[in-house]
C-alpha cells in the first residue's frame, strides 16, 4: 500500500495519460505524469511520491529515479513557493541577465539555488528557456516573464508577495 | 526586400490561432489536396521542394521519409520535435503559439504519406502554455473531423499526442528523444540502426522539425515545385530565423533566404540595426552551436563578397572563415560584450546539458568551463588557451550524438577569430576585469549606417 495518495483528479490524468501509448509501453506516461504529481506535491518529487507513481505505471521505482534525476525541471528537494528561474545563457547574458539575477539575490538574500527563510521563493538560474529575442527573461510556474528589468522584477516580487 | 510569409502567412489576423478563423483562412486546405493524393505523391512534392530539415541539420526532408522501413504489420510513427533548446532558437515555440493549426496540418499530411497513425509531438517542458495551445488546437482538429477515425471518409486514422519534456536539451537530440519519449532518461543511441528502421519502441519512426512539418502545408498548397522556385540554389523555400541578442527588433523572421546578412541586420524591414547604437563586433548566425564570427567575416566571406542568409553562403569558407545556417537562432554581440565570457556561458550550458554517457563530452565540457572560468575570474594563464584548443578538439568528432561537437565548435571559433582578446583578457588578469577589449579589428565595416540612424 502506497504511504502517498493523490487527488482524484491526478489518478484520473495518469489513467487518461496511459491510454496514449501501445499496450505494455505505458511508462511512456513517466514524465507527463511525474509534471503533473510534482504539481501536486509543493514542487517537488519526495521518494514516496516517485514510489507511487512507479506503482501507478507498474515499473520499478528506479526506473522513476533515474528519470527524475536526469530532467532538470524535476525537483528531488524542496522548493519554495515560487520558484524563480532566470536564464543567464549567452543571448540573455548578453542583454543583461546578470543584472536582473544580481538584483534578485541582493533584494531576497539568497545565492543560486537557496531558498528564503519564509519559503516563499527560491533562485534557480536556468540554462535557456528558448525566449531569446524577449531577454531577459525567467520562468515562473506556468508562465514567462519576458523583457525583465530591475523595477520590473520588484513588481513582480511584490505581486508574488501579496497573493501568497 | 520584405518577409516571404507561407507559414505566417496570416500571422497578423486575430484569432489565426483558433480554428475557426484558420478554417476561414483557406485552413485544411492542403489537408483536403492530399486526402486525394496517393502516399508516393505527397512524397514526390516533398522531395521535389527541396526542402530541407529546419532542425538546424539541413537534412533533405523528402529523402528522409523514402528510407522509412515499411514492414508489414508494423506501426508507424511521426515524431515532430519541438524540443527547442538551441541557444537563440525559439522560431518553432512562435509558430505554434500563434498558428498551432498549420502545424497540425502538416502532421495530417506527412502521416498520410508515412502511413502513419499514431504521432507525437515531443514539446520542451518549460513551454506549459504552448503545450496547451496545441492540445487544444487538437482536439479542434478532431471535432471538426481532421483527427481521430475515418478522417473525411478516406478510411485513415490518426491521433496526435502532445508530449511533454522536462528540461533537457539533449532531448532534442532525435533518439535521446526517442527514449524520452519511452520514458527513459534521455542518453542518445547509438546509430545505426536509424530511428527510420528502429525507432519509437523499436518501430520505424521520422523525426521531423516543427519548421519542417509545418512547410509541408504550403508545399502541398502550391505544389513542390513551385515552392522550390522560392530562394535559392539548394536553399528552397522560406526559413524562419530568430534573431536575438543587442538587436534594435529581436524576433522571428520568415525570410526567402535571398537577403544578405547586412540586409537582415540593418534593414527596418529586418532587425532594424543593433540596438542602443552600438556596432555589431561577433554574430552567431545559427544556434549558438555553430561558429561564432567577427563582424567583418558575418557581413563578406573571406573573398570580400556579401555573404548571404541561406545555408551555403552562411556555411561559405568552411569552418576556417564561415559558419551555418544551423536552427536559424541568429545572436548578435555588440561592441560591449565580453567574448571569453559570452563562451564561459555557452560551455555552461554544454556542460549542463551533457547526458554524460560518452567521457570526452562529460569531462571535456567540465574542463572547458573550468578554464573559461578561470579567465573570467583574472586568474587564466597564456597555456589555458592552447588547453581549451586541445580540449574541443578532443570532444569533436568523439561521441555518439552530435552534443560533442556543438560544445566544441562555438569554443574552437572563438579562439579562431578572437584570440587576441583571449590574450588581452589573460595579460590584464585581475586588473582587467571589468574592462572590455572593444572592438579591434574585425569591427563591423560598415557601422556607421547605423550611428546615423
Amino acid at each position: 500500500m502506497a504511504e502517498v495518495q493523490f487527488s482524484e483528479k491526478v489518478y484520473k490524468q495518469i489513467e487518461e495519460l496511459k491510454t496514449r501509448y501501445p499496450e505494455g509501453k505505458q511508462k511512456g506516461a513517466l514524465i507527463p505524469a511525474l509534471h503533473i504529481v510534482q504539481e501536486e506535491s509543493n514542487g517537488w518529487l519526495d521518494v514516496p511520491v516517485m514510489d507511487h507513481v512507479a506503482e501507478l505505471l507498474d515499473i520499478l521505482p528506479i526506473e522513476v529515479y533515474e528519470v527524475a534525476s536526469f530532467y532538470t525541471m524535476f525537483n528531488l528537494k524542496p522548493v519554495g513557493k515560487y520558484v524563480l528561474e532566470v536564464c543567464r545563457t549567452g543571448p540573455c547574458m548578453v542583454c543583461g541577465s546578470d543584472k536582473i539575477i544580481n538584483h534578485i539575490k541582493k533584494k531576497l538574500n539568497i545565492v543560486e539555488g537557496e531558498t528564503t527563510a519564509d519559503g516563499l521563493f527560491t533562485l534557480k538560474p536556468s540554462e535557456c528557456l528558448g525566449a531569446c529575442g524577449y531577454a531577459p527573461m525567467m520562468l515562473l510556474g506556468k508562465s514567462y516573464r519576458e523583457f525583465l528589468t530591475v523595477e520590473k522584477v520588484d513588481e513582480i516580487l511584490e505581486e508574488l508577495k501579496n497573493q501568497a | 526586400m520584405a518577409e516571404t510569409r507561407l507559414l505566417l502567412k496570416h500571422i497578423d489576423v486575430p484569432g489565426i490561432r483558433t480554428y475557426d478563423v484558420y478554417r476561414a483562412h483557406d485552413g485544411y486546405k492542403a489537408v483536403e489536396k492530399a486526402l486525394n493524393m496517393t502516399a508516393d505523391e505527397i512524397l514526390e512534392e516533398v522531395k521535389i521542394s527541396g526542402l530541407r530539415g529546419r532542425g538546424g541539420a539541413g537534412f533533405p526532408t523528402g529523402l528522409k521519409w523514402s528510407f522509412l522501413a515499411r514492414p508489414e504489420g508494423v506501426p508507424r510513427y511521426l515524431v515532430v520535435n519541438a524540443d527547442e533548446s538551441e541557444p537563440g532558437t525559439f522560431k518553432d515555440r512562435y509558430l505554434m503559439e500563434y498558428i498551432p493549426h498549420i502545424l497540425i496540418e502538416g502532421i495530417i499530411i506527412s502521416c498520410l504519406s508515412l502511413g502513419s497513425n499514431t504521432s507525437y509531438i515531443y514539446i520542451r517542458g518549460e513551454y506549459v502554455w504552448v503545450a496547451e495551445i496545441l492540445e487544444k488546437a487538437i482536439a479542434e482538429a478532431k471535432a471538426n473531423g481532421w483527427l481521430g477515425k475515418d478522417i473525411k471518409g478516406s478510411g485513415f486514422d490518426l491521433e496526435i499526442y502532445v508530449q511533454k519534456g522536462a528540461g533537457a536539451y539533449i532531448c532534442g537530440e532525435e533518439t535521446a528523444l526517442l527514449e524520452s519519449i519511452e520514458g527513459k532518461r534521455g542518453n542518445p543511441r547509438i546509430k545505426p540502426p536509424f530511428p527510420a528502421v528502429k525507432g519509437l519502441w523499436g518501430c520505424p519512426t521520422v523525426v521531423n522539425n516543427v519548421e519542417s512539418i509545418a512547410s509541408v502545408a504550403p508545399i502541398i498548397t502550391m505544389g513542390g515545385a513551385e515552392y522550390a522556385k522560392i530562394g535559392v540554389g539548394r536553399s528552397t523555400g522560406t526559413k524562419l530565423i530568430s534573431a536575438c541578442g543587442n538587436l534594435r527588433k529581436p524576433g522571428v523572421y520568415e525570410i526567402d533566404m535571398t537577403q544578405t546578412v547586412e540586409e537582415f541586420i540593418y534593414s527596418d524591414e529586418f532587425c532594424g540595426g543593433i540596438a542602443n547604437g552600438k556596432r555589431m563586433k561577433a554574430c552567431i548566425p545559427g544556434g549558438s552551436s555553430v561558429p561564432m564570427l567577427p563582424a567583418n567575416l558575418m557581413l563578406q566571406t573571406a573573398d570580400g563578397k556579401p555573404r548571404y542568409m541561406n545555408y551555403e553562403s552562411l556555411s561559405e569558407g568552411g569552418f576556417e572563415t564561415g559558419s551555418m545556417m544551423g536552427s536559424g537562432g541568429f545572436i548578435v554581440l555588440d561592441e560591449d560584450q565580453d567574448i571569453v565570457y559570452h563562451t564561459l556561458t555557452i560551455s555552461r550550458f554544454y556542460r549542463h546539458e551533457s547526458c554524460g554517457q560518452c567521457s570526452p563530452c562529460r569531462e571535456g565540457t567540465h574542463w572547458m568551463e573550468k578554464i573559461l572560468q578561470r579567465m573570467v575570474d583574472g586568474h587564466g594563464t597564456m597555456k589555458d588557451i592552447d588547453l581549451l584548443w586541445n580540449v574541443q578538439g578532443n570532444i569533436e568528432g568523439n561521441t555518439i550524438c552530435p552534443l560533442g561537437d556543438a560544445a566544441a565548435w562555438p569554443v574552437a571559433s572563438v579562439i579562431r577569430h578572437f584570440r587576441d582578446e583571449f590574450e588581452w583578457r589573460i595579460l590584464n588578469g585581475v586588473e582587467g576585469l571589468g574592462k572590455t577589449f572593444g572592438l579591434a579589428h574585425y569591427a563591423d565595416p560598415i557601422a556607421i549606417k547605423n550611428e546615423e540612424a
